[in-house]
C-alpha cells in the first residue's frame, strides 16, 4: 500500500519541484494580497478587541489560501492525466484506486503545504508582528496539512466528474472563491452580523483559517480544539468523497 | 494464451463489441483488423480490465478479465492508441514510475530499464524529458515500458498509428524480435492493411462490432482467389453492365467510383478488357493487376474498403493534437 502511495506521491514531487515556473506562479497572487492588502488597509483597519494591526491579521488567512487554492489545483491536474492519457498507465496497472487516490492526495497536499510555508516565510519577513513558538508553528502546520488533504481530495472528486478543463473557471468562481471568501481569511468573523457569521461558520476553511491563526498569533475567536475536529472531520469527509468518485472513473 | 467467449459491450443502446468469440495461442501475433470505430480498442480495452463488458467473459493467461482483474493486469502489458507517458518526466523517470507501480525490486527494475531502453535505442536519451521527445521516439519508450514487468501477453493498440514509414518499420522491427526472442503473446489492433499482413500469424477481421473473418493472411487472401484487377474510368456505370457479362470473371465489385475484378490468369484477360471496353465505346484510365491484399479481403466481405481516408483525416488530426500537447 504505502509503496503505491510514496510512487504517487515521488511522481508528483518531482512534477512540482521541476516547474518553477508554476510555483512561482502561484505564489504570485497570495504575495499580492498580502502586500496590497496587507500594506494597503494597515494604516486604516483596526480589530476590533486586539491589539493587532491588519497585516498580523491577514497572514494566517493568506496562508491558509495559498494551502486551499495550490491543492485544489493539484487535485484538479487528474483532468490533464486524464486527457494526457497518463491516468491510463496508472489505472490498468495492479494497484487499487484508493492506492493512487492516496498518493495523489498526500502529493498535492505537501505542495500546497510547502507553497503555504513559503508564504509563512516570507510574511515573517515583511513583518506580520507574531511572536509565534514552536508549538504554535507546530499547530499552524497541523491545520495548512489538514487543508491541503481536504481541498486536494476536493480537486481530485471535481476532476473524476469533469470531462476537461472547460467547467474549471465555473468551478473557481462558484465554489472556490466563495469558500475563500466567507472564511475569516480577510476580516474578523465575530464582527460579522449574524446571518453572515453563520454562513462563515458553515464554511470548513474558516476552522483551518482560524487554527493556523491561533497557531501563528496565539489568539482565535474558535477553540483550536473544536476546529481541529471540524476540519479533521472535513478532511475525512473530502477524503471518502473523492475515493468514491475516483473509483467511478472510466476511461 | 487468451480465450473470448461470447464477449459483448453497449454503450447506451449502442453495440460496440457484439458477441464474439476467438482463441489466441502463445507466442502468436495475432491482429485486430478493421475500420475505425470497429470496436477494436473496446475489445483491448475489455481484456486489459479497464472496461467491463456488458456480457461474456474472456481469460487472459487463464485468469477470468472479470473476476481475477488483478491477475490479468500483471499478466499483461499495454501500449494505448493515445501517448500514456508523462512529459513532464524523463524516460527513465516513466521507466522507473512503472516499474514502482508494478512492485518490481529496485535493483532487478535498474538494470531492466537500462537494458529495455537500449534495446529500444533510447539509452542515450534517458535522461531528457519525454516533452522533447518525437512521435517514434515516444512510442518506443511506451513499448519499453510496457515490458518492464515482464507481461505474458502485450496488448498494442494501433502501434504504428500517425508515424512515418521509417519510423513505422523499425516499430514493426522491435514488435517481431519481442514475439521472437520473448515469446511473447502479441495482440495488435490496427487499420493498416500492410501492418497485419507483414506481422501477424492469424487476423481478426472485425467490422461493427463483429469478427467476418479470422484466419491466417494467406489463407484470407486465397479466399479471394487469383488475381485482383481494379479498373478506372470516367464510365464505370457502364464498364460494369459490360464486364459482369463476362463469364471468366469471378468476381465483380463497384466502389468508391472504381470496379475491383477478380479473376484467374489476369495478364490473359486485360486485353479482353480492353477491347470490351473500347468496343462500347468506354475509356479506362487506369488498369492496375495485383495479388490479393488485405484490404480486397475486407472489400469482398463488406462491399466497403476500410475507410482509409477517413483514417487519414483522423490520423492528422491525431498528429495535430499530438504536436499541440508536445509543445505545451
Amino acid at each position: 500500500m504505502m509503496d503505491i502511495v510514496y510512487t504517487i506521491w515521488l511522481r508528483n514531487m518531482k512534477r512540482y519541484l521541476r516547474s518553477r515556473s508554476r510555483m512561482a506562479g502561484s505564489l504570485g497572487m497570495p504575495l499580492f494580497f498580502l502586500l496590497v492588502l496587507g500594506f494597503g488597509l494597515n494604516s486604516i483597519v483596526r480589530i476590533p478587541g486586539s491589539k493587532q494591526d491588519y497585516m498580523g491579521f491577514i497572514v494566517p488567512g493568506i496562508i491558509a489560501m495559498t494551502v486551499m487554492f495550490t491543492s485544489v489545483f493539484s487535485g484538479i491536474q487528474v483532468i490533464w492525466d486524464k486527457q494526457f492519457g497518463f491516468l491510463k498507465e496508472t489505472l490498468v496497472a495492479p494497484v487499487s484506486r484508493l492506492e493512487i487516490m492516496f498518493g495523489q492526495t498526500l502529493g498535492g497536499a505537501t505542495i500546497a503545504f510547502i507553497q503555504g510555508f513559503i508564504i509563512l516565510i516570507i510574511s515573517s519577513f515583511i513583518g506580520s508582528g507574531h511572536h509565534t513558538t514552536l508549538q504554535g508553528l507546530l499547530i499552524a502546520a497541523v491545520f495548512m496539512m489538514l487543508i491541503g488533504l481536504s481541498f486536494t481530495a476536493f480537486g481530485i472528486a471535481i476532476a473524476s466528474k469533469m470531462e476537461d478543463m472547460h467547467g474549471f473557471q465555473l468551478i473557481m468562481n462558484f465554489v472556490i472563491f466563495p469558500i475563500f471568501g466567507l472564511s475569516g481569511a480577510l476580516f474578523p468573523i465575530n464582527s460579522l452580523p449574524a446571518w453572515l457569521q453563520s454562513l462563515t461558520l458553515g464554511d470548513p476553511l474558516t476552522y483551518g483559517v482560524e487554527g493556523i491563526r491561533y497557531g501563528l498569533a496565539g489568539v482565535s475567536p474558535i477553540n483550536p480544539f473544536m476546529g481541529f475536529m471540524v476540519m479533521a472531520g472535513f478532511t475525512l469527509a473530502m477524503v471518502a468523497l473523492g475515493t468514491v468518485l475516483f473509483r467511478q472513473i472510466n476511461l | 494464451m487468451i480465450e473470448v467467449e461470447n464477449l459483448t459491450k453497449r454503450f447506451d443502446g449502442h453495440v460496440a463489441v457484439d458477441n464474439i468469440s476467438f482463441t489466441i495461442e502463445r507466442g502468436e501475433i495475432f491482429g485486430l483488423l478493421g475500420p475505425n470505430g470497429a470496436g477494436k480498442t473496446t475489445t483491448i480495452s475489455m481484456l486489459a480490465t479497464l472496461l467491463r463488458p456488458t456480457s461474456g467473459t474472456a481469460r487472459v493467461n487463464g485468469f477470468d478479465i472479470t473476476t481475477r482483474a488483478g491477475e490479468v493486469r500483471k499478466s499483461i502489458g499495454i501500449v494505448f492508441q493515445d501517448q500514456s507517458l508523462d512529459e513532464e518526466l524523463t524516460a527513465y523517470e516513466n521507466m522507473d514510475f512503472h516499474g514502482r507501480l508494478y512492485r518490481i525490486p529496485r535493483n532487478v527494475r535498474q538494470q531492466r530499464i537500462s537494458d529495455l531502453l537500449s534495446l529500444v535505442e533510447l539509452a542515450d536519451r534517458k535522461n531528457s524529458l519525454v516533452k522533447t521527445f518525437s512521435g517514434g521516439m515516444r512510442r518506443r519508450l511506451e513499448i519499453a515500458r510496457a515490458l518492464l514487468h515482464e507481461p505474458k501477453v502485450f496488448f498494442l493498440d494501433e502501434p504504428t498509428l500517425g508515424l512515418d514509414p521509417q519510423t513505422r518499420n523499425h516499430i514493426w522491427a522491435y514488435i517481431e524480435r519481442l514475439n521472437k526472442e520473448k515469446g511473447i503473446t502479441i495482440i495488435l489492433t490496427t487499420h493498416y492493411m500492410d501492418e497485419a499482413d507483414r506481422l501477424c500469424d492469424r487476423v481478426a477481421i472485425i467490422d461493427r462490432g463483429s469478427i467476418i473473418a479470422l484466419d491466417t493472411p494467406d489463407k484470407l487472401k486465397d479466399e479471394v482467389g487469383g488475381d485482383v484487377v481494379t479498373l478506372e474510368s470516367r464510365d464505370t456505370e457502364g464498364l460494369y453492365t459490360q464486364l459482369r457479362k463476362a463469364a471468366w470473371i469471378e468476381h465483380i465489385e463497384q466502389h468508391d467510383g472504381v470496379i475491383t475484378l477478380t479473376l484467374h490468369n489476369a495478364e490473359r484477360h486485360i486485353a479482353e478488357i480492353v477491347q470490351l471496353s473500347t468496343t462500347n465505346g468506354i475509356d479506362i484510365e487506369s488498369i492496375s493487376i495485383h495479388k490479393p491484399t488485405l484490404e480486397d479481403v475486407f472489400l469482398r466481405l463488406t462491399g466497403r474498403t476500410i475507410r482509409v481516408e477517413e483514417a487519414d483525416i483522423r490520423d492528422r488530426m491525431r498528429m495535430m493534437h499530438r504536436l499541440h500537447r508536445g509543445g505545451g
